[in-house]
Order: C-alpha cells, then sequence, then structure tokens
C-alpha cells in the first residue's frame, strides 16, 4: 500500500521507520490508506464531514496514536476535521504531521482543522511536524488549526515544528485551560528561499491556577519572512509565560507581536520577545574548537532550532 | 613554542588606540606562564591575538617555527591554540554535554566528559543535559568554558582570568586541574590572572602594563617582587596612601 516514498514521508514527519505500534490512521492524498485501533484507543471515520474521532478511554496509560498526512500529487486541496477526545486521567503522546512532495508545479495544501478535549486530570503529548520537498514550481501549503479544551487539572504539551520544505503556512492554535490546567507549547520555525510561516497562538487562563507557557524559537534565512502572534489572557489566578526568540539572517523579515492581557489582579503573566542575529562571540567561541565558520553557524542553528 | 614577535595592535585604527606595543616573548614548550598588570594593560588583547580573535597591526606570530599570523581562528585552533574566554557566550538549545562534545571532537584521545566536569568542580549528573543558557550563573558559565578547554589535547592553551567567579571551594581543585593538565598533554599553559594563588602555579610571571611586557621573570623572583613592593600596578608613578586619597601622579 505504502511506497518507498511514502515511507520517506513517514519517516520525515513523524519518525516512523515501519508501521507504529498501537493505534494509527495513515492519510495520502486526502484517503484514509491504513488503521489500527487497540482497546483502548477508538478511531471512527467522520459521517458529515472528511475526518475521524480519536477516542482515548478514561485512565488508558503509556499509549500513542501516530495520525500522520502525506500528500505526494500536486493539485491536492485536502480540508480535514479531526476531533480528539482524551478520557479522564489518560496519559497518551499523539504525534501528528503532515509531509508533501510536490514535484508538479501546481500548489498541494493541507488544512488541518485539530479539535481536542482534554478531559479532567488526562495528560496529552501533542506533536505535529511539518516538512516538504520536490523539485516542481507548485506550492506546499499547510495551514494547521488546534483547537484544544484542557479540562481540571490536565497537562497538555504541544510541539509543533516545521523544519524545511513549506512554503507557506498559517498556524493558529487557541487553547483554553480550566483549573489547575498546565499548558506547555513549544514551537520551532525554520524558513528559507521566499517562504512565508504565519503563527498564532492564543491562550485563554480561565481556571484558577492554570499556567501557561509558550516557547518558541525560529530562524529565517534567505528572504523569508515570518509573523508570530501571541496572547495570553489571564482570566483568574493564574500564571503565564511566553518567551520567543527568532534569529534573523540575510534579508529575511521577523514581525513578532507578544501580547499579555489580564483580567484578574492575581493573574502573573510576563513575555519575552527577541530577534537578532547570530552573536558573533557565539561564533568565535565555536571556530576557537577548530569549527569552521559554517559548521559553527550550523551548530548553533541546530541547537537554537532542537 | 610560541613566538611573538614585534607585535601590535591597534584596535580603532582611526583614533590610533594602540592597544599592543611592540611585544616580543616567547612561550616555552610545557611551561606554564601567568600574565598579570592592570585592568586595560592590554592582558586579554594579548590572549586574543594568541586565539586569532584579533589580528595583528603588525609583527609576527610563530608556532613551532611556522609563521601563523595570518591564520584564521579555525585553523589556529586545530594546530593545537585553545583559549578559555573571559566572558564565555551562552546558547539557547545546545546542552553541556553538546558544547563538551563539541570541544572534544577533535581530541585524537577519547574524553571522559564526566571526568570534565568534574575537574571544574561540577557534578555531571546536575549538569550535562542542561542548556548552556542564561539559566546558568556566571561562575557555572566559566567552569563549562574551562572544561572545553580541558576537553582539547593543545599545545597551547590560554585562560583569561580562570579564577573570576570560582568559589574559594573550588579553588583548589581548579589549581590542581591546570596542574593535571599541563602534566598529562604537556601543554604549554597561558594564564591571565590576578590571584596570587594561580601566580604559584607559574614557572614565569609576565607583567603586563598599558600595552607593553613591563617585567617577566621567574615566579619566586617576580613573587617576591610583587608582594613586597605591595603597590598596584598602575602604569604612571603611584604614591599609594598619601592624603586621604591615594592618586596616580600623571
Amino acid at each position: 500500500m505504502l511506497n518507498a516514498l511514502d515511507k520517506l514521508m513517514l519517516e520525515k514527519v513523524s519518525d516512523l521507520h515501519e508501521m507504529p505500534q498501537g493505534a494509527f490512521n495513515i492519510r495520502k492524498n486526502g484517503q484514509g490508506v491504513q488503521r489500527n485501533t487497540t482497546a483502548n484507543i477508538d478511531i471512527v471515520t467522520k459521517k458529515d464531514k472528511s475526518g475521524i474521532d480519536v477516542i482515548v478511554k478514561p485512565y488508558t496509560k503509556g499509549e500513542s496514536v501516530h495520525i500522520p498526512v502525506i500528500v505526494t500529487e500536486e493539485n491536492i486541496n485536502d480540508v480535514v476535521y479531526n476531533t480528539f477526545e482524551i478520557g479522564e486521567y489518560s496519559d497518551v503522546e499523539i504525534i501528528a504531521g503532515c509531509g508533501i512532495h510536490n514535484c508538479g508545479d501546481h500548489k498541494s495544501q493541507h488544512d488541518g482543522i485539530h479539535t481536542f478535549y482534554v478531559r479532567k486530570g488526562a495528560k496529552l503529548k501533542y506533536v505535529e511536524k511539518h516538512y516538504g520537498q520536490g523539485e516542481g514550481k507548485g506550492q506546499r501549503v499547510l495551514n494547521p488549526k488546534t483547537i484544544i479544551e484542557a479540562e481540571a487539572g490536565s497537562v497538555v504539551e504541544l510541539e509543533l515544528i516545521q523544519i524545511k520544505g513549506i512554503d507557506r503556512t498559517k498556524r493558529e492554535t487557541d487553547i483554553k485551560l480550566m483549573g489547575d490546567a498546565k499548558l506547555v507549547v513549544t514551537e520551532r520555525l525554520l524558513t528559507y528561499l521566499d517562504q512565508e510561516a504565519e503563527s498564532s497562538i492564543n491562550v485563554d487562563l480561565s481556571g484558577e491556577d492554570s499556567s501557561a507557557q509558550i516557547i518558541s524559537r525560529s530562524v529565517a534565512r534567505d528572504k523569508s519572512k515570518q509573523v508570530f502572534y501571541f496572547d495570553l489572557a489571564g482570566k483568574n489566578k493564574c500564571r503565564g509565560h511566553i518567551q520567543c526568540d527568532a534569529i534573523i539572517m540575510q534579508k529575511a523579515v521577523v514581525l513578532s507581536t507578544p501580547r499579555i492581557s489580564a483580567y484578574h489582579s492575581e493573574a502573573q503573566l510576563v513575555h519575552e520577545a527577541a530577534i537578532g542575529r547570530i552573536e558573533s562571540e557565539q561564533l568565535t567561541k565555536l571556530m576557537s574548537l577548530g569549527f569552521s565558520e559554517k559548521e559553527a553557524e550550523d551548530a548553533i542553528l541546530d541547537g537554537f532550532l532542537k | 613554542m610560541l613566538e611573538l614577535q614585534k607585535l601590535s595592535l591597534e584596535l580603532d585604527s582611526d583614533k590610533g588606540i594602540e592597544i599592543l606595543k611592540n611585544i616580543n616573548i616567547t612561550f616555552y614548550d610545557k611551561k606554564i606562564y601567568v600574565v598579570t598588570g592592570p585592568n586595560g594593560g592590554g592582558k586579554s588583547s594579548l590572549a586574543k591575538i594568541i586565539m586569532g580573535v584579533y589580528n595583528p597591526t603588525s609583527g609576527k606570530i610563530l608556532l613551532d617555527g611556522q609563521d601563523i599570523t595570518q591564520m584564521i581562528m579555525t585553523d589556529r585552533a586545530r594546530l593545537g591554540i585553545g583559549y578559555a574566554f573571559q566572558s564565555p557566550p551562552r546558547f539557547k538549545g545546545i546542552t553541556v554535554r553538546d558544547l563538551l562534545k563539541m570541544a572534544a571532537s577533535h581530541n585524537p584521545e577519547k574524553v571522559n566528559i564526566c571526568d570534565l566536569l568534574y575537574n571544574v568542580g561540577l557534578c555531571a549528573q546536575d549538569y550535562l543535559d542542561r542548556d548552556v543558557d542564561s539559566s546558568l550563573s556566571g561562575g557555572e558559565m566559566k567552569r563549562i568554558e574551562i572544561a572545553t578547554v580541558l576537553a582539547r589535547n593543545l599545545k597551547i592553551a590560554v585562560f583569561d582570568e580562570p579564577e573570576a567567579g570560582i568559589d574559594l571551594w573550588s579553588f583548589q581543585k581548579l589549581a590542581e586541574t591546570f596542574k593535571n593538565i599541563h602534566e598529562q598533554y604537556d601543554t604549554t599553559i597561558i594564564l591571565i590572572s590576578h590571584q596570587e594563588r594561580i601566580m604559584e602555579l607559574a614557572d614565569e610571571i609576565i607583567i603586563m602594563s598599558n600595552g607593553t611586557i613591563t617585567a617577566q621573570s621567574e615566579r619566586d623572583v617576580m613573587l617576591a617582587g610583587i608582594l613586597k613592593n605591595d603597590t598596584c600596578l598602575c602604569s604612571t608613578n603611584c604614591e599609594k596612601g598619601i592624603g586621604k586619597n591615594a592618586e596616580c601622579l600623571g
């Protein structure tokens, strides 16, 4: 069912070298191609629109769900709606990811709208990795939208990674945290050539003692453009921290707008934002260890985006 | 053997500010040198010119007879010159383990990273997976910086004020470590320092002031002189304790 190219794309977006263990759903060029469910995790095709429902039973521990999407043809415009029900006190990892291989001259696009209900006391780690390749002129476009409702005492960890080959992306992430819910978002983004990426992360700290940490690191090279919006809204006794750093190179453009909004006197919100080139002292240090300037630059960028 | 011949450095050539003036010195193999002197005397510039961070305005640098004056830092490093920065840079996303592995990557001998940390008074378990970023204190950064130089098999190792930020308890350990690398690798060590206990490690002590070498001698001779005079190392004549405020007389 899956050819060599498909397997390569799977490896890039999910680090999968073979069929994953546990629950998975592989989507290729707008169609579901392979699926596996377990006793605790069910995957059901939506009846009203394109997409799946992933249902994790309460108290499910240590299981993972892989839901990679691969696009290997040009002129594909795939929109998918996925809903995730993460049962009470479960502890699961969901690895999503989209790889586009576009050899043609027409655009290929995948828009994934993911809605998560993370129930009371549950722990969710959600990893989303984007990758593109192909020699054609056709653009590779990914526009993910992630909506998360995190109930009382839940812990949500998001890793959003786009390292290579996506020409245009517009990422929207909206999260609502109830009492004692905890959120950590790690975003890594690299753009080059004339790529453009826009990321908007909005967190609503509604519950008492909820907390959120957003750590965004990006590198913009060549003539690429990155636009970031971060908004932490503290509506209760809560803690929030946005830390966004960008390394800018050549003729790239980075626009970063961190916003913190407090609607409660016990909301503690902090934002830090920095954009700058690679520090010359960092290059000097690594060159003094025997690295060439190029090797030093690569090591610094690799670490920064790790 | 590292020779600096008629070496001068102007950092802002328009203003004609000469940082180093006609420096002539030879650092012989397997010796420990301590360079001391007042702030702004040119000590760190001397270290940076040896590493290749600065290029001299005139003069020559020879390593074992090879002219390395125009050689870039990378090539000097590969020839066996190392430099521990006075204010080491921090790296977001690079762990202590990553940095030490990078440092050891050109060392043909197998290096135990945990031992490196132990030698600078840090517990490997606590530090290996920490990022070399602003979460580390100045003293911790300084020790990791020293460890990056210890990770290498060097002909010439230059340490710029290694004691700064190191607490008293770790000081003795650090002194032992310098002795050990000197013995293990036959490394020529150049320590820039104001500390008497560091000076006690030296075979020779060099005093730099106002961009020139004002004195150079064996440790005991020099230390005796420094302690006897107990004076400051101003570039001009200094009268200590005269009146309420001691002032340098220009």
